[in-house]
């Protein structure tokens, strides 16, 4: 069963048989472009970048992109740049993996963020996708297509926060423009 | 492939139908217990045994045998079935072994219907237990796994069935030896192995890499290829790694990583080892730092309220933001300290399992030493700690060969109880950390492949370096400038002759008189009896000798070669260095913490280096 996602939604990381989640994975997935014949390396490639930001208490401490692949504390870690995208099948190209027990006490909020690094914009990438999957049993817990998006070139998509002894996502979904998620830390702040 | 498993060790199953086959040097009975997802075992209709050797998807055999294949069906287990435990027990026959000790260590295999073998696991270190729990194979999440557990009873197979929450555990094991003993008497004799006869006299542990009574192979098992004699290069398993009750943390076991052999397994644990302690101190740190600038602020907030002067609502506001603090500071703690534990019970049972190379100098193992056959991947450079981490130490292994040259700083340093050591002490401890790590290499190497060189211009260090002088394992160090020279001489011309071997491709052509050792040169009293020109080599030598075998270890004071200005800077820069007292100057790679680094030194009193350096040298007599 997937979410599809409305902007603002919040959904509790609480399983049905009340356990929380323990480790989350957000994937981000998108077509590379196609080549044109001679010279096909002429091409412009399209590279997304998936980055997560923690946040203590609406200061941002910590942030996990393809420059600093994991967190110091150990607890969000990147799986790796990909530079050019997939076979836009719905494989995840980039993912950032959360172990939501090991994040640290003073750590509320983490902000998912995908930007454009390339500079296309989301109309011009063909089925670009991001969403959240418990990784404990691969199951979706949301999706959002990017693809056909419009001119924008970053989304703020979710966040998860501390919500009793357990997390909480809500997707922000909020579309952005920005090569990486420093041109994105303003609007974030609105949504802390 | 089949997966050797060790102690604690765990691996998936995808096949219903299995086999289990046991081969052990003497006739034990199997038998095999159903538990539910607690592990409880409700009666004795839930215990398969010689008496009644058959329940639903479990078939074991009637008697006592040398070798037992027990059929097993998970699909046909009832439902409420979540673990099958496979034990063995000594039948309690007159002439019979009384403890596994004093017989071959038990084989075990889990094999499908086409004979191929999924696991193996050898229940090793057995001593005076005459019962053992081998194997366990247990549901999880609807999957079966099987974890080799290797749990030993002295008491027997009473105390084992006792364990497993039987009642009436002494009636049903009484109950099992009399349907053995029956069954017996109506078998064939098995021809007794030697060594079994009343033995009460101690008996190591046989391994079967080293002798095997019955020459087992299983018949239609995959031919081994290894070889009867060779010693195999894995260190033992831990000594007990009972599997954990479920949502808690599982024992942890040395070996727990990736790696081809136990050493590289071992290595890569206590590489994750330092990593995770470093992150999590990285977590505690930020998380106390947030709470103290947090604290700071909301200080700062009532202090410029003017509100608050008056009154008690200021002291109120202050001790709210103090408690918000200490909430924090104690939450970040908790979870430091629960980390903290199960890196140090990892630690705990890692220590001991380590092989020479890496263990520390007061390890047993070293007290068993032996020349090994094959170099090691690691050695052991020290101990690594944080303040907040004490006592857990994490141990410095660095990749061999060493990438880099290594400098013990003999300069000054604080010494224990921040006095500073005299200049003499720190150079006598600088060189006894020095000749530690020679021997720690030159006992690590196979015979032959490891040579050091010592330059000691005037003599300063002949006391220290006694120890490798004496026992005949190093030539006498190189004295004077002339001495200096010579020996800068060779060793350059060394590596020279062997790069353009390597470049060339004929490194048979290298001229005989070359040591195609790897070589350690020892440096002491940097700069003393270095001219200009054997500066410039030992420079060469630092660079471009690593590469093909030369190493350095420098123990010098930097000050002592300021007279040299900035020409020297490269070379200090590219050592990587070493304190003989504990002092934090490392950098961990991931978040940079600064760590306390102790040197790997012998327990004072201790005469293990002269042990291991005599075995070294007769060992290179002989190979010699």
């Amino acid at each position: 069963m997937t979410v599809n996602l409305t902007k603002g939604q919040a959904i509790s990381l609480e399983k049905k048989d009340g356990a929380t989640l323990t480790a989350v994975r957000m994937g981000l997935g998108w077509q590379a472009a196609k080549r044109r014949g001679l010279f096909g390396s002429r091409t412009r490639e399209i590279d997304l970048d998936a980055s997560a930001v923690l946040f203590a208490e609406k200061q941002p401490v910590d942030v996990v992109f393809f420059r600093h692949l994991v967190s110091d504390d150990g607890s969000v870690r990147h799986t790796g740049d990909n530079l050019v995208g997939g076979a836009g099948q719905g494989g995840d190209d980039e993912a950032i993996l959360v172990d939501l027990q090991r994040v640290p006490v003073h750590i509320d909020q983490i902000v998912f963020t995908v930007n454009s690094f390339t500079g296309q914009t989301f109309q011009e990438v063909e089925n670009a996708f991001c969403r959240l999957v418990d990784e404990t049993n691969g199951q979706e817990l949301a999706r959002y297509t990017l693809a056909g998006g419009g001119e924008y070139t970053a989304q703020i998509m979710a966040k998860v926060h501390r919500a009793g002894s357990g997390w909480t996502m809500t997707a922000l979904g909020e579309p952005a423009r920005g090569r990486t998620f420093q041109d994105l830390m303003p609007t974030i702040q609105s949504y802390l | 492939m089949t997966a050797e498993l060790v102690r604690g060790q765990n691996h998936p199953l995808s096949q219903d139908r299995l086999e289990i086959r046991i081969s052990a040097g003497v006739p034990v009975l199997a038998g095999a217990t159903l538990g539910d997802e607690h592990g409880t075992v409700h009666g004795a209709e839930w215990v398969a045994h010689p008496g009644a050797p058959t329940l639903p998807g479990i078939e074991v055999s009637g008697q006592a045998a040398a070798d037992h294949r027990l059929a097993v069906d998970l699909a046909a287990l009832p439902e409420a079935v979540h673990r099958l435990t496979v034990l063995l027990a000594l039948p309690t026959q007159p002439g019979g072994a009384l403890r596994f000790g004093a017989v071959a260590a038990p084989r075990t295999s889990v094999t499908g219907l086409d004979g191929a073998e999924i696991v193996r696991f050898t229940l090793t270190d057995l001593d005076a237990e005459s019962a053992v729990v081998a194997l366990e194979l247990y549901r999880r999440q609807g999957a079966w796994k099987v974890r080799a557990v290797g749990q030993g009873y002295a008491g027997g197979l009473a105390a084992l069935l006792t364990d497993q929450g039987l009642p009436r555990a002494e009636a049903l094991a009484a109950d099992v030896q009399e349907a053995v003993s029956r069954s017996l008497a109506r078998a064939i004799p098995v021809p007794q192995p030697q060594d079994t006869a009343g033995s009460s006299a101690p008996q190591p542990t046989q391994s079967y890499d080293t002798q095997d009574p019955q020459g087992a192979r299983t018949p239609s098992g995959p031919i081994d290829y290894t070889h009867p004699d060779r010693r195999a290069h894995t260190a033992p398993p831990p000594p007990s790694a009972s599997p954990a009750p479920e949502g808690r943390p599982p024992q942890p076991v040395a070996g727990d990583a990736v790696g081809w052999s136990m050493e590289e397994r071992l290595y890569n644990q206590v590489w994750g080892m330092f990593e995770d302690l470093a992150r999590t101190t990285a977590a505690y740190r930020s998380a106390v730092d947030f709470a103290g600038s947090r604290l700071e602020k909301e200080l700062d907030q009532v202090l410029a309220d003017p509100r608050s002067r008056l009154g008690t609502a200021g002291d109120a506001a202050r001790e709210t933001a103090h408690a918000r603090y200490s909430q924090l500071v104690d939450q970040a703690q908790a979870a430091f300290d629960r980390d903290l534990a199960q890196l140090t019970a990892e630690s705990e049972v890692v220590e001991p399992a380590l092989p020479p190379a890496y263990a520390r100098w007061d390890n047993p193992v070293w007290h068993g030493y032996r020349v090994p056959d094959e170099p090691p991947l690691a050695v052991r450079l020290g101990d690594l700690h944080l303040p907040e981490s004490v006592p857990l130490r994490i141990p410095l292994l660095v990749r061999l060969p060493l990438e880099r040259g290594l400098w013990i700083d003999s300069g000054p340093v604080a010494g224990p109880d921040d006095t500073f050591l005299d200049s003499d002490e720190a150079r006598r401890l600088a060189l006894d950390a020095a000749v530690a790590l020679a021997v720690r290499l030159l006992a690590v190497h196979p015979a032959g492949e490891f040579a050091v060189q010592v330059v000691d211009p005037a003599g300063a260090g002949a006391q220290a370096l006694l120890p490798l002088t004496r026992a005949g394992a190093v030539a006498p160090p190189a004295s004077g400038a002339a001495g200096v020279a010579d020996m800068l001489e060779r060793l350059t011309r060394r590596v020279d002759l062997t790069q353009m071997a390597v470049r060339g491709g004929a490194a048979e052509s290298l001229p005989p008189d070359v040591d195609t050792a790897q070589q350690l040169l020892i440096v002491n009293d940097f700069p003393h009896g270095f001219d200009d020109r054997a500066v410039t080599r030992l420079r060469y030598l630092a660079d471009e000798g690593p590469a093909v075998g030369v190493h350095l270890l420098m123990v010098a004071d930097r000050a002592d070669a300021e007279a040299y200005g900035p020409l020297l800077d490269p070379l200090w820069r590219s050592l990587m260095r070493l304190t003989p007292v504990p002092d934090d100057h490392l950098a961990d790679p991931w978040v940079g913490h600064a760590w306390t680094y102790e040197p790997s030194l012998v327990p004072p009193g201790s005469g293990i280096l002269q042990q291991v350096l005599t075995e070294v040298t007769t060992a290179r007599t002989k190979h010699r």
